[in-house]
Protein backbone atom coordinates (compact mmCIF):
# COMPACT_ATOMS: atom_id res chain seq x y z
CA UNK A 1 0.00 0.00 0.00
CA UNK A 2 1.52 3.34 -1.22
CA UNK A 3 2.10 5.74 1.67
CA UNK A 4 2.45 8.86 -0.20
CA UNK A 5 0.40 10.77 -2.75
CA UNK A 6 0.94 10.15 -6.82
CA UNK A 7 1.76 14.00 -5.90
CA UNK A 8 4.75 13.09 -3.57
CA UNK A 9 6.02 10.20 -5.63
CA UNK A 10 5.66 12.41 -8.88
CA UNK A 11 3.91 9.75 -10.41
CA UNK A 12 3.42 10.60 -14.04
CA UNK A 13 -0.21 10.19 -13.54
CA UNK A 14 -0.33 12.97 -10.65
CA UNK A 15 -0.59 15.26 -14.29
CA UNK A 16 -4.02 15.34 -14.93
CA UNK A 17 -3.86 15.73 -18.44
CA UNK A 18 -1.92 12.44 -18.64
CA UNK A 19 -4.58 10.96 -16.81
CA UNK A 20 -7.27 12.63 -19.14
CA UNK A 21 -5.44 11.21 -22.35
CA UNK A 22 -5.38 7.35 -20.45
CA UNK A 23 -9.14 8.12 -20.45
CA UNK A 24 -9.48 8.85 -24.54
CA UNK A 25 -6.78 6.71 -25.35
CA UNK A 26 -6.51 3.05 -25.92
CA UNK A 27 -10.29 1.20 -25.92
CA UNK A 28 -11.84 4.19 -26.82
CA UNK A 29 -9.43 5.93 -29.24
CA UNK A 30 -9.75 2.73 -31.19
CA UNK A 31 -13.74 2.55 -31.06
CA UNK A 32 -13.90 -1.27 -28.81
CA UNK A 33 -15.24 1.06 -26.59
CA UNK A 34 -18.19 4.01 -27.45
CA UNK A 35 -16.91 7.38 -25.68
CA UNK A 36 -19.14 8.91 -23.24
CA UNK A 37 -20.32 11.62 -25.35
CA UNK A 38 -21.41 9.25 -27.86
CA UNK A 39 -22.67 6.77 -25.41
CA UNK A 40 -25.47 9.97 -23.96
CA UNK A 41 -25.92 11.62 -27.60
CA UNK A 42 -27.93 8.05 -28.73
CA UNK A 43 -30.82 8.88 -25.98
CA UNK A 44 -29.99 13.03 -26.72
CA UNK A 45 -28.07 13.73 -23.56
CA UNK A 46 -25.28 15.56 -25.10
CA UNK A 47 -24.47 18.17 -24.27
CA UNK A 48 -24.96 17.74 -20.71
CA UNK A 49 -26.55 20.06 -18.77
CA UNK A 50 -27.39 20.85 -15.35
CA UNK A 51 -30.95 20.95 -13.46
CA UNK A 52 -31.88 22.77 -10.43
CA UNK A 53 -28.72 23.54 -8.32
CA UNK A 54 -29.33 21.00 -5.16
CA UNK A 55 -25.69 20.74 -3.65
CA UNK A 56 -23.03 23.17 -2.49
CA UNK A 57 -19.75 20.72 -2.19
CA UNK A 58 -16.90 22.78 -1.03
CA UNK A 59 -13.36 20.73 -0.87
CA UNK A 60 -11.51 22.06 2.13
CA UNK A 61 -8.10 21.02 1.15
CA UNK A 62 -6.86 17.58 0.24
CA UNK A 63 -4.65 17.34 3.66
CA UNK A 64 -5.94 14.08 4.78
CA UNK A 65 -4.26 11.52 7.74
CA UNK A 66 -5.33 8.72 5.26
CA UNK A 67 -3.83 7.40 2.30
CA UNK A 68 -5.98 5.40 0.46
CA UNK A 69 -5.28 3.04 -2.47
CA UNK A 70 -8.57 4.03 -4.55
CA UNK A 71 -8.69 7.86 -3.45
CA UNK A 72 -9.60 9.92 -6.17
CA UNK A 73 -8.45 13.21 -4.67
CA UNK A 74 -4.40 11.77 -4.37
CA UNK A 75 -5.13 13.42 -1.04
CA UNK A 76 -2.62 12.47 2.03
CA UNK A 77 -0.62 13.75 4.53
CA UNK A 78 2.20 15.15 2.47
CA UNK A 79 -1.02 17.28 0.19
CA UNK A 80 -0.56 20.95 1.82
CA UNK A 81 -3.15 22.51 -0.61
CA UNK A 82 -5.85 23.87 2.15
CA UNK A 83 -8.87 26.20 1.96
CA UNK A 84 -7.88 29.72 3.26
CA UNK A 85 -10.24 31.86 5.81
CA UNK A 86 -10.45 34.22 2.81
CA UNK A 87 -12.41 31.94 0.33
CA UNK A 88 -13.64 30.37 3.13
CA UNK A 89 -15.48 34.03 3.43
CA UNK A 90 -16.29 34.07 -0.20
CA UNK A 91 -17.87 30.45 0.15
CA UNK A 92 -20.32 31.66 2.91
CA UNK A 93 -21.16 34.70 0.78
CA UNK A 94 -22.10 32.32 -1.54
CA UNK A 95 -23.84 30.01 0.70
CA UNK A 96 -26.40 33.17 2.16
CA UNK A 97 -27.83 33.18 -1.36
CA UNK A 98 -27.08 30.16 -3.09
CA UNK A 99 -30.86 28.13 -3.92
CA UNK A 100 -29.30 24.82 -3.08
CA UNK A 101 -30.51 23.06 -0.27
CA UNK A 102 -27.31 21.23 0.69
CA UNK A 103 -24.21 22.14 1.33
CA UNK A 104 -21.53 19.38 1.80
CA UNK A 105 -18.12 19.26 3.19
CA UNK A 106 -15.54 16.97 2.08
CA UNK A 107 -11.78 16.89 1.40
CA UNK A 108 -9.09 15.28 2.24
CA UNK A 109 -10.00 15.26 6.16
CA UNK A 110 -11.92 18.14 6.29
CA UNK A 111 -11.22 18.26 9.72
CA UNK A 112 -7.89 19.06 9.51
CA UNK A 113 -8.20 22.31 7.76
CA UNK A 114 -7.38 24.67 11.06
CA UNK A 115 -10.12 27.04 9.93
CA UNK A 116 -12.52 24.29 9.89
CA UNK A 117 -14.72 25.06 12.99
CA UNK A 118 -14.96 28.66 12.24
CA UNK A 119 -16.01 28.11 9.06
CA UNK A 120 -18.81 25.18 10.09
CA UNK A 121 -19.87 27.75 12.54
CA UNK A 122 -20.29 30.25 10.40
CA UNK A 123 -22.17 28.04 7.84
CA UNK A 124 -24.43 26.60 9.81
CA UNK A 125 -25.85 30.28 10.76
CA UNK A 126 -26.84 30.20 6.66
CA UNK A 127 -30.17 27.98 7.78
CA UNK A 128 -28.94 25.68 4.86
CA UNK A 129 -31.39 22.75 5.40
CA UNK A 130 -28.64 19.72 5.09
CA UNK A 131 -25.39 20.43 6.33
CA UNK A 132 -23.12 17.54 5.53
CA UNK A 133 -19.65 17.16 6.43
CA UNK A 134 -17.93 14.05 5.26
CA UNK A 135 -15.68 12.63 7.48
CA UNK A 136 -13.48 9.55 7.29
CA UNK A 137 -14.19 8.69 10.86
CA UNK A 138 -9.96 7.62 11.91
CA UNK A 139 -9.54 11.26 12.19
CA UNK A 140 -12.01 11.70 15.31
CA UNK A 141 -9.40 9.05 16.77
CA UNK A 142 -5.95 10.48 14.91
CA UNK A 143 -4.93 12.80 17.83
CA UNK A 144 -7.05 14.39 21.12
CA UNK A 145 -7.59 17.53 19.92
CA UNK A 146 -10.69 16.00 17.42
CA UNK A 147 -11.96 13.61 20.20
CA UNK A 148 -14.60 16.06 20.72
CA UNK A 149 -15.72 16.42 16.72
CA UNK A 150 -18.80 13.93 17.64
CA UNK A 151 -20.19 16.70 19.76
CA UNK A 152 -18.75 19.92 17.51
CA UNK A 153 -20.76 18.20 15.04
CA UNK A 154 -23.96 17.62 17.53
CA UNK A 155 -23.82 21.19 18.48
CA UNK A 156 -24.09 22.22 14.62
CA UNK A 157 -26.38 19.38 13.44
CA UNK A 158 -23.86 18.41 11.03
CA UNK A 159 -25.24 15.48 8.85
CA UNK A 160 -21.85 12.92 9.14
CA UNK A 161 -21.20 11.13 6.28
CA UNK A 162 -18.28 8.35 6.52
CA UNK A 163 -16.64 5.91 4.78
CA UNK A 164 -16.80 2.44 5.89
CA UNK A 165 -15.65 0.15 2.93
CA UNK A 166 -16.55 -2.97 4.67
CA UNK A 167 -18.19 -4.71 8.07
CA UNK A 168 -14.92 -6.29 7.98
CA UNK A 169 -11.23 -6.13 9.11
CA UNK A 170 -9.39 -7.82 6.18
CA UNK A 171 -10.63 -5.17 3.20
CA UNK A 172 -10.79 -1.85 5.15
CA UNK A 173 -7.20 -2.20 6.22
CA UNK A 174 -5.93 -3.93 2.84
CA UNK A 175 -7.89 -0.25 1.04
CA UNK A 176 -7.20 2.61 4.06
CA UNK A 177 -3.99 1.28 5.83
CA UNK A 178 -3.60 -0.94 8.85
CA UNK A 179 -5.29 0.08 12.15
CA UNK A 180 -8.44 2.12 10.12
CA UNK A 181 -11.09 -0.59 11.04
CA UNK A 182 -10.78 -0.43 14.32
CA UNK A 183 -10.03 3.54 14.80
CA UNK A 184 -13.48 3.68 12.73
CA UNK A 185 -15.44 1.19 14.57
CA UNK A 186 -14.46 3.24 17.58
CA UNK A 187 -15.27 6.54 15.82
CA UNK A 188 -18.57 5.37 15.14
CA UNK A 189 -19.19 4.10 18.67
CA UNK A 190 -19.13 7.46 19.75
CA UNK A 191 -21.02 9.20 17.49
CA UNK A 192 -23.65 6.78 18.45
CA UNK A 193 -23.09 8.33 22.23
CA UNK A 194 -24.32 11.26 21.46
CA UNK A 195 -26.93 10.04 19.66
CA UNK A 196 -25.78 9.86 16.07
CA UNK A 197 -26.96 7.13 14.05
CA UNK A 198 -29.79 6.03 15.94
CA UNK A 199 -33.57 4.90 14.74
CA UNK A 200 -35.17 8.35 15.00
CA UNK A 201 -32.43 10.37 15.94
CA UNK A 202 -32.30 13.56 13.74
CA UNK A 203 -28.59 13.58 13.80
CA UNK A 204 -28.13 11.73 10.89
CA UNK A 205 -24.97 8.86 10.26
CA UNK A 206 -24.64 7.44 6.90
CA UNK A 207 -21.75 5.76 6.03
CA UNK A 208 -20.23 5.39 2.53
CA UNK A 209 -19.25 1.58 0.98
CA UNK A 210 -17.42 1.55 -2.19
CA UNK A 211 -15.35 -1.58 -3.30
CA UNK A 212 -12.26 -3.07 -2.28
CA UNK A 213 -11.10 -3.55 -5.70
CA UNK A 214 -11.86 -3.62 -9.74
CA UNK A 215 -15.58 -4.30 -9.50
CA UNK A 216 -18.43 -2.42 -9.14
CA UNK A 217 -21.15 -2.73 -6.52
CA UNK A 218 -23.95 -4.58 -6.08
CA UNK A 219 -27.69 -3.74 -4.78
CA UNK A 220 -27.52 -0.57 -1.80
CA UNK A 221 -30.24 -1.67 -0.46
CA UNK A 222 -29.01 -5.65 0.25
CA UNK A 223 -25.18 -4.12 1.11
CA UNK A 224 -27.02 -1.90 3.95
CA UNK A 225 -28.52 -4.92 5.36
CA UNK A 226 -25.43 -6.59 5.33
CA UNK A 227 -23.54 -3.94 7.18
CA UNK A 228 -26.44 -2.99 9.18
CA UNK A 229 -26.95 -6.53 10.53
CA UNK A 230 -22.93 -7.19 11.13
CA UNK A 231 -21.92 -3.60 12.49
CA UNK A 232 -25.02 -3.82 15.12
CA UNK A 233 -24.32 -7.56 16.04
CA UNK A 234 -20.72 -7.37 16.42
CA UNK A 235 -19.85 -3.59 17.37
CA UNK A 236 -23.53 -2.66 18.54
CA UNK A 237 -23.31 0.23 15.65
CA UNK A 238 -26.48 1.77 14.62
CA UNK A 239 -26.45 3.98 11.59
CA UNK A 240 -28.86 5.57 9.10
CA UNK A 241 -27.90 4.91 5.68
CA UNK A 242 -25.62 3.35 3.24
CA UNK A 243 -24.14 4.67 0.12
CA UNK A 244 -22.71 2.20 -2.44
CA UNK A 245 -20.20 4.78 -4.75
CA UNK A 246 -18.61 3.13 -7.92
CA UNK A 247 -14.87 4.03 -8.18
CA UNK A 248 -14.43 6.23 -10.43
CA UNK A 249 -11.00 5.45 -12.81
CA UNK A 250 -8.99 8.62 -11.97
CA UNK A 251 -5.89 9.24 -9.68
CA UNK A 252 -4.97 6.59 -7.28
CA UNK A 253 -7.62 4.23 -8.58
CA UNK A 254 -6.56 4.83 -12.21
CA UNK A 255 -2.92 4.02 -10.68
CA UNK A 256 -4.42 0.77 -9.17
CA UNK A 257 -6.39 -0.21 -11.78
CA UNK A 258 -3.17 -0.11 -14.35
CA UNK A 259 -0.82 -1.42 -12.08
CA UNK A 260 -3.20 -4.31 -11.75
CA UNK A 261 -4.19 -4.75 -15.62
CA UNK A 262 -7.38 -4.63 -14.69
CA UNK A 263 -8.11 -0.81 -16.47
CA UNK A 264 -9.76 -2.34 -19.62
CA UNK A 265 -11.81 -5.03 -18.07
CA UNK A 266 -13.31 -2.24 -15.30
CA UNK A 267 -13.89 -0.16 -18.63
CA UNK A 268 -15.88 -2.52 -20.10
CA UNK A 269 -17.63 -3.28 -16.80
CA UNK A 270 -18.48 0.37 -16.62
CA UNK A 271 -19.73 0.84 -20.08
CA UNK A 272 -21.61 -2.74 -20.33
CA UNK A 273 -23.59 -1.54 -17.09
CA UNK A 274 -24.04 1.82 -18.54
CA UNK A 275 -27.96 3.08 -17.76
CA UNK A 276 -29.46 5.60 -19.54
CA UNK A 277 -31.58 6.39 -16.64
CA UNK A 278 -28.65 7.57 -13.93
CA UNK A 279 -27.75 9.79 -16.77
CA UNK A 280 -31.05 12.03 -16.21
CA UNK A 281 -29.80 12.35 -12.17
CA UNK A 282 -26.33 12.25 -12.65
CA UNK A 283 -24.68 14.19 -9.58
CA UNK A 284 -23.09 16.85 -12.00
CA UNK A 285 -26.69 18.20 -13.05
CA UNK A 286 -27.27 18.98 -9.60
CA UNK A 287 -24.14 20.20 -7.73
CA UNK A 288 -21.10 22.59 -7.89
CA UNK A 289 -17.90 21.45 -6.38
CA UNK A 290 -15.64 24.54 -5.41
CA UNK A 291 -12.08 23.58 -4.97
CA UNK A 292 -9.72 24.82 -2.17
CA UNK A 293 -8.93 27.90 -3.90
CA UNK A 294 -12.06 28.90 -4.85
CA UNK A 295 -12.53 27.46 -8.45
CA UNK A 296 -15.62 25.85 -9.79
CA UNK A 297 -16.27 22.41 -10.89
CA UNK A 298 -19.22 20.34 -12.38
CA UNK A 299 -18.49 17.49 -9.53
CA UNK A 300 -15.60 16.79 -7.42
CA UNK A 301 -13.60 14.03 -9.85
CA UNK A 302 -14.06 16.84 -12.62
CA UNK A 303 -12.11 18.82 -9.98
CA UNK A 304 -9.45 15.98 -9.17
CA UNK A 305 -8.88 16.38 -13.45
CA UNK A 306 -8.47 20.06 -13.55
CA UNK A 307 -11.74 20.24 -15.35
CA UNK A 308 -12.73 23.57 -14.72
CA UNK A 309 -16.92 24.44 -15.20
CA UNK A 310 -17.44 25.42 -18.86
CA UNK A 311 -18.92 29.05 -18.39
CA UNK A 312 -17.60 32.78 -17.83
CA UNK A 313 -17.65 32.34 -14.24
CA UNK A 314 -15.75 30.20 -13.10
CA UNK A 315 -14.32 30.93 -9.63
CA UNK A 316 -16.14 31.59 -6.59
CA UNK A 317 -15.21 35.37 -6.57
CA UNK A 318 -17.21 35.79 -9.51
CA UNK A 319 -19.98 33.00 -8.32
CA UNK A 320 -23.40 33.51 -10.30
CA UNK A 321 -26.03 30.44 -9.92
CA UNK A 322 -27.88 31.82 -12.90
CA UNK A 323 -25.00 32.16 -15.17
CA UNK A 324 -24.00 28.69 -14.12
CA UNK A 325 -26.91 26.99 -15.23
CA UNK A 326 -26.68 27.57 -18.20
CA UNK A 327 -23.03 25.73 -18.77
CA UNK A 328 -22.71 22.35 -20.34
CA UNK A 329 -21.57 19.52 -18.10
CA UNK A 330 -17.95 18.83 -19.23
CA UNK A 331 -17.28 15.22 -19.93
CA UNK A 332 -15.05 12.44 -20.29
CA UNK A 333 -14.98 8.34 -19.84
CA UNK A 334 -14.32 8.75 -16.53
CA UNK A 335 -18.39 9.58 -16.18
CA UNK A 336 -18.92 5.87 -16.86
CA UNK A 337 -18.50 5.53 -13.14
CA UNK A 338 -21.50 7.42 -12.14
CA UNK A 339 -24.04 5.89 -14.40
CA UNK A 340 -23.35 2.54 -14.32
CA UNK A 341 -26.13 -0.12 -12.69
CA UNK A 342 -27.70 1.83 -10.49
CA UNK A 343 -25.51 5.09 -10.98
CA UNK A 344 -23.08 6.36 -8.36
CA UNK A 345 -23.58 9.38 -6.44
CA UNK A 346 -21.89 11.20 -3.58
CA UNK A 347 -25.43 10.50 -1.95
CA UNK A 348 -25.49 7.09 -3.03
CA UNK A 349 -27.21 5.49 -6.16
CA UNK A 350 -29.51 7.32 -8.20
CA UNK A 351 -31.27 5.38 -10.78
CA UNK B 1 -6.69 -16.75 -34.80
CA UNK B 2 -5.61 -17.08 -30.94
CA UNK B 3 -2.74 -19.75 -30.42
CA UNK B 4 -4.87 -20.64 -26.76
CA UNK B 5 -8.18 -22.37 -26.54
CA UNK B 6 -8.75 -20.10 -23.83
CA UNK B 7 -8.81 -16.05 -23.85
CA UNK B 8 -10.13 -14.01 -20.84
CA UNK B 9 -11.12 -11.26 -23.32
CA UNK B 10 -13.65 -13.36 -24.95
CA UNK B 11 -16.21 -13.81 -21.83
CA UNK B 12 -17.08 -10.49 -23.18
CA UNK B 13 -17.91 -11.40 -26.62
CA UNK B 14 -20.18 -13.69 -24.88
CA UNK B 15 -23.68 -12.06 -26.29
CA UNK B 16 -22.15 -12.33 -29.53
CA UNK B 17 -23.48 -16.55 -30.00
CA UNK B 18 -26.62 -14.67 -30.74
CA UNK B 19 -25.25 -13.03 -34.24
CA UNK B 20 -25.21 -16.66 -35.57
CA UNK B 21 -28.49 -17.82 -34.31
CA UNK B 22 -30.25 -14.88 -33.05
CA UNK B 23 -33.72 -16.66 -31.51
CA UNK B 24 -31.95 -19.50 -29.61
CA UNK B 25 -29.23 -16.98 -27.89
CA UNK B 26 -31.57 -14.03 -26.98
CA UNK B 27 -34.07 -17.49 -25.56
CA UNK B 28 -31.06 -18.45 -23.86
CA UNK B 29 -29.86 -15.11 -22.29
CA UNK B 30 -33.40 -14.04 -21.49
CA UNK B 31 -33.50 -17.92 -19.46
CA UNK B 32 -29.94 -17.11 -18.47
CA UNK B 33 -31.16 -13.55 -16.63
CA UNK B 34 -34.32 -14.90 -14.92
CA UNK B 35 -32.32 -17.71 -13.63
CA UNK B 36 -30.05 -15.46 -11.77
CA UNK B 37 -33.21 -13.23 -9.95
CA UNK B 38 -33.98 -13.21 -6.78
CA UNK B 39 -36.74 -15.95 -6.20
CA UNK B 40 -37.39 -18.39 -3.69
CA UNK B 41 -33.48 -18.48 -3.49
CA UNK B 42 -31.86 -15.31 -2.96
CA UNK B 43 -29.74 -13.69 -5.88
CA UNK B 44 -26.70 -14.19 -3.13
CA UNK B 45 -27.36 -18.49 -2.87
CA UNK B 46 -27.45 -18.19 -6.66
CA UNK B 47 -23.93 -16.68 -6.90
CA UNK B 48 -22.76 -19.36 -4.80
CA UNK B 49 -24.63 -22.00 -6.43
CA UNK B 50 -23.30 -20.93 -9.88
CA UNK B 51 -18.82 -20.56 -8.63
CA UNK B 52 -18.91 -24.03 -7.28
CA UNK B 53 -20.65 -25.50 -10.56
CA UNK B 54 -18.49 -22.87 -12.38
CA UNK B 55 -15.30 -25.06 -11.01
CA UNK B 56 -16.92 -28.44 -11.16
CA UNK B 57 -17.81 -28.27 -14.96
CA UNK B 58 -14.22 -26.48 -15.16
CA UNK B 59 -15.53 -22.94 -16.71
CA UNK B 60 -12.76 -20.61 -16.31
CA UNK B 61 -14.65 -17.62 -18.16
CA UNK B 62 -17.55 -18.87 -15.02
CA UNK B 63 -15.05 -18.72 -12.44
CA UNK B 64 -13.71 -15.61 -13.52
CA UNK B 65 -17.43 -14.21 -14.27
CA UNK B 66 -18.75 -15.48 -10.67
CA UNK B 67 -15.58 -14.12 -8.48
CA UNK B 68 -16.17 -11.08 -9.20
CA UNK B 69 -19.87 -11.69 -8.90
CA UNK B 70 -19.71 -12.82 -5.63
CA UNK B 71 -16.99 -9.71 -4.46
CA UNK B 72 -19.73 -7.01 -5.75
CA UNK B 73 -22.48 -8.59 -3.75
CA UNK B 74 -20.28 -8.64 -0.70
CA UNK B 75 -19.40 -12.46 -0.72
CA UNK B 76 -16.77 -13.32 1.66
CA UNK B 77 -13.75 -15.59 0.64
CA UNK B 78 -14.36 -18.03 2.91
CA UNK B 79 -17.99 -18.33 1.80
CA UNK B 80 -16.86 -18.64 -1.87
CA UNK B 81 -14.15 -21.23 -1.10
CA UNK B 82 -16.67 -23.49 0.90
CA UNK B 83 -18.72 -22.90 -1.87
CA UNK B 84 -16.50 -24.45 -3.99
CA UNK B 85 -15.68 -27.33 -1.58
CA UNK B 86 -19.41 -28.13 -1.70
CA UNK B 87 -18.80 -29.10 -5.72
CA UNK B 88 -15.79 -30.77 -5.20
CA UNK B 89 -16.84 -33.11 -2.77
CA UNK B 90 -19.93 -33.55 -4.91
CA UNK B 91 -17.56 -34.75 -7.64
CA UNK B 92 -15.45 -36.24 -5.73
CA UNK B 93 -18.03 -37.74 -4.65
CA UNK B 94 -19.98 -39.09 -7.99
CA UNK B 95 -16.73 -40.46 -8.72
CA UNK B 96 -16.53 -42.56 -5.33
CA UNK B 97 -20.02 -43.86 -5.89
CA UNK B 98 -19.73 -45.78 -8.56
CA UNK B 99 -16.72 -47.14 -6.56
CA UNK B 100 -19.89 -49.51 -5.71
CA UNK B 101 -20.70 -50.12 -9.30
CA UNK B 102 -17.17 -51.36 -9.31
CA UNK B 103 -17.24 -53.59 -6.14
CA UNK B 104 -20.85 -55.07 -7.45
CA UNK B 105 -19.40 -56.11 -10.40
CA UNK B 106 -16.10 -57.74 -9.00
CA UNK B 107 -18.30 -59.73 -6.46
CA UNK B 108 -20.52 -60.92 -9.26
CA UNK B 109 -17.69 -61.87 -11.27
CA UNK B 110 -15.63 -63.39 -8.55
CA UNK B 111 -16.50 -67.24 -6.59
Amino acid sequence: MATKSLLARKDDLANTETQLEYLSNGIFANGELPTFKDKIAETGNFPLKPRKLEILQINLGYMCNQVCSHCHVDAGPDRKEIMTRETMQQCLEVIKKTGAHTLDLTGGAPEMNPDFRWFVEEASKAGIKDFIVRSNLTIIRANKKYYDLPEFFKKHNVHVVSSMPYYKREKTDKQRGDGVFDKSIKALQMLNDVGYGKEGSSLRLDLVYNPSGAYLPSDQEALERDFKEALKEDFNIDFHNLFAITNLPISRFLEYLIASENYEDYMYALVEAYNPAAVENVMCTNTISISWDGWLYDCDFNQMLGLKVASKVKHISEYNEDLLQNRNIIISQHCYGCTAGAGSSCQGTVA
Amino acid sequence: MQKTYYDPADLRKFGSITEWSEELGNKFFEYYGKVFEEGALSAREKSLIALAVSHVVHCPYCIDAYTKDGLQRGITKEEMMEAVHAGAAIQSGATLVHGVQMMNKYNKLSM
